[in-house]
Formats: structure tokens, C-alpha cells, sequence
């Protein structure tokens, strides 16, 4: 397997090193025939990480009905899903943890302060237009402090209004339907002000009643059940303002957003007990805006500013067990200012600031009432020359905590660098070999530090160090057959240490949380995306991933279960997608996942195993345009084998389902 | 064009050969280990159960079973001898008892006694009890107590204890309690019934309450302490209870209840989470959490029920208690005096079970399932 890896890399630069005339600075890997809007970039794009991305019509084919369904398609990633279209879905990047996954929505992080975890479910592809991973950080100098934040990040830009020609009004009214109860009609209105300002609104109201069928079986009990209590309603709403200047040197928007749900929550199926009686209710608003300005040829600023007001109600109805009621509710606001100075052509230099305030309050009995300010700065700089591109920064973090009740965290200053570098061995190869060096760390959520009884106010940050190397490889888009072709690998090795854990006290009822923790993760990611153009008007797109890990965990030297795996990161998984598009009018898209085997505790031991399981989806859509409407038709049956499996032990994925969609622009 | 297309076939055989499929389900196997000589002397026990809790939402509860006559410490024997029971035990095993011929294991998050032939592990049938917790007998009939009541506020309702018949399996009289009772102990046809009021912190409840069996009502309720938990008797008619305090100032003790007046006649100045007792000796753990030093404070000791004193603050005698993370539950053979010591260690893996001499020298340890926590002997 190895020799035929080593001969792939040497056929690759063989065959293609004459092929390129110009340097592909996007080095994206977009699941084609959607054009990449460069969308006039004021720094060309310095691909020095690991990213992937999927856009455009890519996403709207790709059986997915949320940001996290998407996210599969990723190589690194593992999605915790605990099933159905309500339930919690997070993502965690090579395998150092979901509270390590900085998620962004146009550029401005969403926050938790509470569990540092962001449900991807809840953010729906209906109005995306990019979903992007970047490994270690997005490697461009001009972004706010907080995109150097993270171990990993998640970029989720929605859509922008674009109008050709004389269009002045455009509207998307969409309706989608399918197994689950599934109901979701969405509409989307965006509007031309005038040449620089346009207004877009987007909404969607998603209803799913959520019962689907599930089957445990051990070989000699065979059961088949309904998912209950698995309902969703959600609303959600987001209207916003885009503007530049008539020279193209400012850009700025506005962006309210509005996610109102509630649902139930179904549970672990266990022996004796298969329905669950828990609701949750989520209100999340927050106010957004950015505005950029190339001030000069030298100077370019970037200023970003946000309010964010989460609530959650958790209702646990049963009065056999404990009846609880409580509701959580977070604020934050946010500013950001960074500065982009080019030195040279060749030079380039930048400092961002953000200030943040979080604030917490719930309705539990001790609780401490937290507020946090954050400080980040970060300076950074790039070294652009023939071969070889250089960036680094260190990154401030400066933590204030104050607490209303009991005692606080206190602060903490933390300084961490970043290092990348990118070195292109051929001129107009398409080959890139990069290497990353990354540590940073997360602060202790209000959870770890403060939830009544299990808080710990002692806690220290969460770090987690990366060393990656890799190599890319872009055959420049042709005219022939074989259209464009892309690969890029890296091998990785991360460390995450004085990891946050919970450990018992005196009875189960009582845990609290200490650094104590340490994971070694080696792994490999591979994703290769292509298109083809097999006969005139039938064009074929393949993407591939896949991803190797081996993540032990290092806590307790001596132990019988040192080294062991961590829990639910497979040693093997991957994905891959074949789409077929004729005359751009139909599409047939085949998606397959698979997740090896794994283990569901850290005792890698029978009992414990858990076995792979993979999942075939297929759609069919239909476009088509008459004048100025285009009409869009999608049906799609997912897991086609009926394949029943857990993501999480005892919370069922869903057997085979269909969903229809059918949409009218004009 | 057809190379690139074979490359490309051969990148996609690379990738599905690293790839396995799914094997066919599987009961979840038992697997065991000779741990020990076997008796050699006639003994009236043949071995002991040790119910696992397994973790919240895990459905892990298993059972072990230790064999005196053959050495051997078999795991998880519950689901290879009932295969055809739809997701196996249950979700947090919280008691285990034999009582004749049958064993019951308290399920409590799966809301169930489960009953099984103590001697084939065979399935019996089970009896439903919403969050129960644990289980005793007296004369015929099996005692269960529960969190589960619907007296008071639907809220913060009070708990209660179910009767079983152990011939039918039926429940007969149900007797509302404290709030979120625990442990429960039978004297001169009494039931006396440790209440927590867990889910009502800070309000702790703070009583034990009495049964008269014959009209199973509960007849008087003896204030103790905050947060109680166990309850054991000695041979002199008084009951050992736990209280596990509030785990902020009020640290755990020890209480002694006189069953003659049923008023509290003393306390001693020690901390309990369990407790068993053989003889004239009261074999107590505790593990407290000690903010100050940021980690769990961890004793072991014996206290003469005779004249209720502390005997030792370490029954422990090698040292090995430093490798003892987290006692979770405590067995003392009635003819040897072999101490035996579930160690739940981080909750998340799976313990381990010393056995140690009378004397507090290890015999020996075996790995069991996640969170041991409870024992059943059972005789010959």
C-alpha cells in the first residue's frame, strides 16, 4: 500500500509538472462545476494548512440537511451524532476534542461559553454557500484574534446576494419533505438597493415529528422500535445588509440572526426503558457586523463587532426521577479589530485585538453567577517568496473572571505560537509540501468550573500542541477529459494536554473536573477531489477521503488501559462521493461513509467493541431554467441498505429514509 | 484517459482495502480467569455475585461471579446465560441479593428487579419499580425501595417501598416513605428505611422512617442526619446509618440508632459511605472529597458494635490500600473474614475486586466490569 502511495506521488509530478502556467492560489477543493468566487480578494489566499471546502450547488446535491451532515465528507473529523434531525451533532477535529473546534458563521466565531460546543444540527445548508475546515487555522494574516484561537476551525458563510445583469429582486421559495415527518419550507428574498448596497432576508421553519425506526439485535433477540420523543420545531430567521464601495477598497454587512426550537429529547435506549420524556428549549439571537477598508496600498483594516444572546430551557418532566426545570442564558459581546500591513510585496505583517464579555446566569442552586473578559491579541507575519511561504504569530490571551457567588477562577495570561510554512518545489507544478507547528489551548468552560456540585474553580487551560506535515497536489483545470484533479495528505502528530476530565468523588452522583488527562493522536488524512468530463454534456465528479488515527489515551502510566484508544475515534474512516451531471439539468449523486471499528470506553475490551458501520445515500436533481425562473427538484433516499447503527452507544441512527425538495427561483 | 481512469480505480482499491466490514451481532461474552485456589474444606457458600452498575445511559450493568470451589472469577455471566432478553441487564445496576433459590438485581435506571435462578443465572421474569434501588427480605416477601412515589409534590415527590411476593413475583402493598429512600434493614418485624431526599439539595431529608410489616404502614419517622444512606444491624438491636452530609461543610458520619426506643443513641466521629457487619465488627469505608488538598480523602475502619468504638482507622494492613482508587463496595466472607473491596476506580473502566485476609493482607485482585459495587453470596 505504501509503494503504490510513493508511486502516486512521483506519477502525479511527472505527468502534470509541465502543465501549469500559473500558480493556483486557491488550492481549494470544491466539488465542481461551481465556480469559485474569488470574490475579489484584497490578499491573494495563502494555502498553508490543511483546508477543505464544499460549496455552492456541491452542498445543495450532497444529501445533507445540516452543516454537520456535510461535515462527513471532511477527512480528520469525527461527528458525534446522537441521531435524528434534532439530535446534538458536534464535530471534533483530530480527535482533540469538540471543545477545541472553533466554528465561525461569516467570519465571526459563535460562541459557548458554557460547553464550549456548537450543535452543527442546528445550522441548516439551505442558506450556505461555503463550509470549510482549515487545520490548525485559517491561514491568512487579516482575520480578528479569534482565527487563531483554535486547535481547528469551522467556517459556515451564508449565502450573499449576487444579482447579473439587471436583475433587481431575487427569491428562492423552497420546499422540503420527507421520512421523519419532515417538513421545511424555506423562502429566501434578496434585494438591490442601489450599485453598492443590497438586503437579503432568509427564513425557514423546519418541523419534523422525528419517529423513525430502530433496531437492536445481539444475533438472538431481534428488536424493532420507534424513535419517540425525537420532534423538532424550529424557526429560524436571518436578514441582513451588504455594501461596498464603488472601488471595490471597502466592504461591510450587517446580519441579524434569529433561531428559535423546541425539542425533545429521546434519549438512551436501555433495557426496560425505550422512550424518554425531556424537552429543550433554544432561543439564540445574535447582532453581527464587519467592515473592511484597503485604507492604502500598505494599510488594510478589519473591524468586526457582535451581540449574542443564548437561552436554554431543559425540562425533565418525569416525576419518577429528579424533576428539573432550569434554564441557562448567555451573553457575549464581542469587537475585533486587525490591521494588515504590507511591507513589501513580498512582506506582509499583521495585529488584531478582540475584547469579548461573557456572562452566565441558571437558575441552579450554588451557582456562581461567571463573567469572563477575554482579551486576545495577535500578531502575525508572512514571508511570500518564490518557493517557500513563511507565516507565524504568537497569540495574547489574557482571562479576567469574576464570579457574583462562591469562588472565581481568577485570571490567566497565556502566550502561544503558530508556525506555518509551505514550500513549492516546482515552478507551476501544482505541488506543495507544508508543514504546521500549533499550540494553543481552551479556556475551562462555565460548565467545568462552575456547575453546581462538579465545578472545579481550580482548573488551568486545556492544551493541545500539533505538529503536521503534508503535501498537496492540484492539476490545473484542462479542457481535456480529465478536468481537474486534487490531492493532499498529511501526517499528523497532536498532543493534548492537562486535558479537562471528569473523575469521581465520594459516590457516582458527585464528580468534579481536573487537569489530569493527557492523548497522543498520530494520524493521516487523505482527500482527493476530481472531475471529468466523460462525453459532451456528461460531466462525473469524485471526491475521496480518508482518514487514519491512532489516539491513545497517555493518563494513567502504568494502568491496565494505557494506550488504549480513546473513545468513538475509529482507527479507520473515510468517505467518498461520485456525482454524475448531464446537460447541467440532472444530477446523480452517490455519497458513502464509513466509520471502522471503535471502541465506546477507554477500555479497548469485547464488551466495549463496537463494529463499523457505513451508510449509502443516492439523489436525483432536476434543474431547469425557463426564462428567468429555474425550477429545482430533488429526491433522495439515504442509508439505502437500511443499515441500523449507533454513532453513541444506545441513541439510534435512522434505517432508510427519503427526502423530496422542490424549489423555484425567480 | 483509460490510465488515469485505472489510477484512479486503484486509489479507490487502496482506500476500500484498509476498510473492514461489519462482523454478524453477537451476544456480549462473558470471559473468566482462575484467580485463586479453590476451597478445599467443605463451605456452606459457593460463591459470590458482584452486580457492576455500568455508566448512566451505558446499559453496562453486568454480573460477575466468583467461585469458591473452582478459583475461577467469571465476567459478565448474565447475558451469555439469558441471550434472548432485549439489551441485556440493564442501565446502572444498583442492588443484588439471593434470597432461597432466586437472585434479584436491582436495575435502576432500567426501572426493574430483575429475577434470575441464583444457581443456572437463568432468567425468572422481572418485576417493575421505577427507580428502585434496593432490595431485602423477610418471611416470603422482597422489599423494594424506591425513589418513584406520588405522594406530595408531583415535583418532589416522596419515595416508597414496594412488597413482592417472591412465589409470584407480584407486588402486594406499596408503603410511602422519605424522600429518595436508599438502604433499608428488618428488625423484630420492622422495616426501618434510610431516606435521602437527594434530589431536594439543599434540603436534604434527614429521617429514617419505620414500617410495622404487619400493617405496612410507616408508623414513625427517627430524625438522624442530612443525606442518609446506608443502614445495617448488628446483633444487639441496633442499626448503623450512614449520613453522606452535604459534600460542602457537613462532612459524612457515622449514627447508631437503638431499635428498642428507635432514637439515635450515639454517633461516632467517622466518616462512612459503606458499611458491613460480621460479628462484633463494623467494616467501614469512606471516600470524602477534600477541597483543600483537591483530592478524595479515603479511610478504612473497623468499629466494635459491642462497645462502639473504633478499632482501627485502617483495616488495610499492607499498604495496598494507596492502590485503591475509588471502594465502591465492601463483602466480608462470614466464615473466613475475607474482606473483599470493589475498587470503581475513574467510573469510566473497569474495576478492580481485592480480596484481602482477615488479617488485611491482599490475597489477590481481578478486573471485573465497570463500577463494581454490590455483592451477593451465595450458599452451597
Amino acid at each position: 500500500m505504501r509503494r503504490l502511495g510513493i508511486n502516486m506521488i512521483a506519477w502525479l509530478c511527472v505527468t502534470h509538472i509541465c502543465y501549469a502556467q500559473q500558480r493556483d492560489t486557491t488550492h481549494v477543493h470544491v466539488l465542481q462545476e461551481v465556480k469559485v468566487k474569488a470574490s475579489t480578494p484584497l490578499t491573494p489566499a495563502s494555502p498553508v494548512t490543511p483546508s477543505q471546502v464544499l460549496t455552492g450547488e456541491a452542498l445543495q446535491r450532497m444529501n445533507s440537511l445540516s452543516v454537520a451532515d456535510a461535515m462527513r465528507y471532511f477527512s480528520g473529523i469525527q461527528l458525534k451524532d446522537y441521531g435524528g434531525i434534532g439530535g446534538l451533532k458536534t464535530v471534533n477535529i483530530r480527535s482533540m476534542g469538540t471543545n477545541h473546534t472553533g466554528v465561525f458563521y461569516d467570519g465571526i466565531q459563535l460562541g459557548n461559553a458554557q460547553n464550549g460546543q456548537v450543535d452543527l444540527g442546528k445550522f441548516s445548508l439551505d442558506n450556505m454557500e461555503q463550509v470549510a475546515l482549515y487545520n490548525g487555522q485559517k491561514s491568512t494574516l487579516f482575520q480578528p484574534a479569534k482565527g487563531f484561537a483554535n486547535a481547528g476551525s469551522i467556517y459556515m458563510q451564508s449565502r450573499k446576494p449576487h444579482f447579473t445583469g439587471d436583475k433587481q429582486t431575487h427569491v428562492r421559495v423552497q420546499m422540503k419533505a420527507g421520512s421523519f415527518g419532515l417538513l421545511d419550507p424555506s423562502v429566501l428574498f434578496e434585494q438591490k438597493i442601489n450599485q453598492r448596497i443590497s438586503a437579503s432576508v432568509s427564513t425557514e421553519y423546519i418541523y419534523a415529528d422525528g419517529k423513525y425506526k430502530f433496531r437492536y439485535t445481539n444475533g438472538v433477540y431481534d428488536t424493532i422500535a420507534i424513535r419517540h420523543n425525537a420532534d423538532i420545531t424550529a424557526l429560524r430567521i436571518e436578514a441582513g445588509l451588504n455594501g461596498n464601495s464603488t472601488s471595490g477598497n471597502t466592504e461591510w454587512n450587517i446580519k441579524a440572526y434569529s433561531y428559535r426550537s423546541e425539542r425533545g429529547l429521546p434519549g438512551a435506549i436501555v433495557n426496560n426503558v425505550f422512550s424518554h420524556p425531556q424537552r429543550q428549549w433554544d432561543n439564540n439571537f445574535f447582532l453581527q457586523s464587519s467592515y473592511r477598508n484597503k485604507i492604502s496600498r500598505w494599510y488594510q483594516l478589519l473591524l468586526n463587532a457582535k451581540y449574542a444572546n443564548d437561552y436554554t430551557r431543559y425540562l425533565d418532566p418525569d416525576s419518577t426521577a429528579m424533576y428539573t426545570d432550569n434554564t441557562y442564558k448567555q451573553k457575549e459581546w464581542y469587537f475585533s479589530a486587525a490591521n494588515l500591513f504590507t511591507i513589501t510585496p513580498w512582506w506582509q505583517a499583521s495585529f488584531a485585538a478582540d475584547l469579548q464579555y461573557n456572562t452566565m446566569d441558571a437558575d441552579l442552586k450554588y451557582f456562581a453567577y461567571p463573567s469572563r473578559y477575554t482579551t486576545l491579541l495577535a500578531l502575525a507575519t508572512e514571508v511570500r517568496l518564490r518557493k517557500l511561504t513563511i507565516q507565524g504569530n504568537l497569540l495574547g490571551t489574557f482571562v479576567n473572571e469574576q464570579v457574583k457567588m462562591m469562588t472565581g477562577a481568577g485570571n490567566a495570561q497565556q502566550i502561544t505560537p503558530t508556525i506555518l510554512a509551505a514550500f513549492e518545489p516546482f515552478d507551476s507544478c501544482g505541488l506543495q509540501l507544508r508543514a504546521f507547528y500549533k499550540r494553543i489551548f481552551r479556556m475551562p468552560t462555565f460548565n467545568d468550573l462552575y456547575y453546581t456540585f462538579i465545578g472545579n474553580t481550580n482548573l488551568k487551560p486545556e492544551y493541545t500542541t500539533q505538529y503536521d506535515v503534508g503535501v498537496s497536489y492540484s492539476k490545473p483545470s484542462s479542457t481535456s477529459r480529465w478536468q481537474s484533479f486534487s490531492i493532499q495528505a498529511d501526517a499528523y502528530y497532536n498532543r493534548v494536554t492537562d486535558k479537562i476530565i471528569a473523575i469521581p468523588t465520594a459516590n457516582l452522583f458527585r464528580w468534579t473536573m481536573i487537569n489530569l488527562g493527557r492523548v497522543d493522536i498520530k494520524g493521516i488524512d487523505v482527500n482527493a477531489v476530481s472531475s471529468w468530463l466523460l462525453q459532451k454534456e456528461l460531466g462525473l465528479q469524485t471526491r475521496i477521503t480518508y482518514t487514519y488515527q491512532q489516539a491513545q489515551d497517555m493518563t494513567y502510566l502504568g494502568t491496565q488501559f494505557y494506550k488504549d484508544q480513546i473513545p468513538y475515534i475509529p482507527w479507520h474512516s473515510g468517505s467518498a462521493i461520485i456525482g454524475l451531471l448531464y446537460k447541467k439539468e440532472w444530477g446523480l449523486n452517490y455519497s458513502f461513509i464509513y466509520t471502522g471499528e471503535r471502541y465506546s470506553q477507554k477500555a479497548n475490551i469485547p464488551v466495549n467493541h463496537l463494529e463499523p458501520w457505513y451508510t449509502h445515500d443516492l439523489s436525483l436533481t432536476w434543474k431547469h431554467g425557463i426564462r428567468k425562473t429555474v425550477v429545482q427538484v430533488s429526491a433522495e433516499v439515504n442509508n439505502v441498505f437500511n443499515q441500523y447503527y449507533d454513532v453513541v452507544i444506545n441513541y439510534p441512527m435512522p434505517g432508510r429514509n427519503f427526502r423530496f425538495s422542490a424549489a423555484v427561483n425567480f | 484517459m483509460s490510465s488515469h481512469m485505472c489510477r484512479f480505480l486503484l486509489f479507490l482499491l487502496f482506500t476500500s482495502s484498509m476498510v473492514a466490514c461489519r462482523k454478524d451481532p453477537a451476544v456480549s461474552p462473558s470471559d473468566e480467569e482462575y484467580v485463586d485456589k479453590p476451597d478445599t474444606l467443605p463451605s456452606s457458600y459457593a460463591g459470590f455475585y458482584v452486580l457492576n452498575e455500568g455508566n448512566m445511559g451505558s446499559n453496562k450493568a453486568s454480573i460477575d461471579f466468583y467461585n469458591y470451589n473452582t478459583g475461577v472469577y467469571k465476567r459478565n455471566i448474565y447475558s451469555e446465560a439469558n441471550p434472548d432478553v432485549v439489551k441485556e441487564l440493564g442501565d446502572v445496576g444498583n442492588d443484588i441479593q439471593v434470597y432461597g433459590s432466586k437472585a434479584y438485581a436491582v436495575i435502576n435506571m432500567s426501572n426493574k428487579v430483575e429475577v434470575f435462578d441464583a444457581y443456572t443465572i437463568k432468567r425468572i421474569g422481572q418485576i417493575e419499580v421505577p427507580n428502585c434501588r434496593y432490595v431485602t427480605f423477610y418471611k416470603g416477601k422482597a422489599y423494594v425501595s424506591s425513589y418513584a412515589g406520588y405522594v406530595g409534590d408531583p415535583a418532589s415527590p416522596l419515595g416508597y417501598v414496594a412488597e413482592i411476593d417472591t412465589a409470584s413475583l407480584k407486588i402486594t402493598r406499596t408503603a410511602t416513605v422519605g424522600y429518595q429512600p436508599e438502604e433499608m434493614e428488618i428488625v423484630k418485624g420492622k422495616l426501618y428505611v434510610a431516606n435521602s431526599g437527594g434530589y431536594r439539595y439543599p434540603n436534604y431529608d434527614r429521617t429514617v422512617s419505620v414500617i410495622d410489616l404487619a400493617t405496612f404502614k410507616e408508623t414513625k419517622k427517627i430524625d438522624v442526619a442530612i443525606n442518609l444512606d446506608r443502614i445495617k444491624k448488628d446483633a444487639y438491636g441496633d442499626l448503623y446509618v450512614t449520613s453522606r452530609g452535604d459534600y460542602f461543610d457537613i462532612g459524612s458520619k457515622l449514627f447508631i440508632i437503638d431499635t428498642k426506643t428507635d432514637k439515635v443513641k450515639d454517633s461516632l466521629p467517622i466518616a462512612a459511605s459503606n458499611l458491613a457487619i460480621q460479628g462484633d465488627s463494623a467494616y467501614i469505608y469512606s471516600v470524602e472529597w477534600n477541597n483543600t488538598a483537591g483530592g478524595n480523602t479515603i479511610s478504612y475502619a473497623i468499629v466494635n458494635v459491642k462497645t462502639e468504638s473504633i478499632v482501627t482507622r485502617n483495616f488495610i494492613t499492607d499498604g495496598t490500600d494507596k492502590q485503591i482508587q475509588i471502594p465502591y463496595g465492601l463483602l466480608i466472607n462470614p466464615l473466613t473474614h475475607d474482606i473483599y473491596i470493589a475498587d470503581a476506580k475513574d467510573y469510566v473502566t473497569p474495576g478492580t475486586l481485592y480480596c484481602f485476609d482477615k488479617t488485611g493482607k491482599l490475597k489477590w485482585r481481578v478486573t471485573t466490569g465497570d463500577i463494581p459495587g454490590h455483592f451477593a453470596l451465595l450458599r452451597n
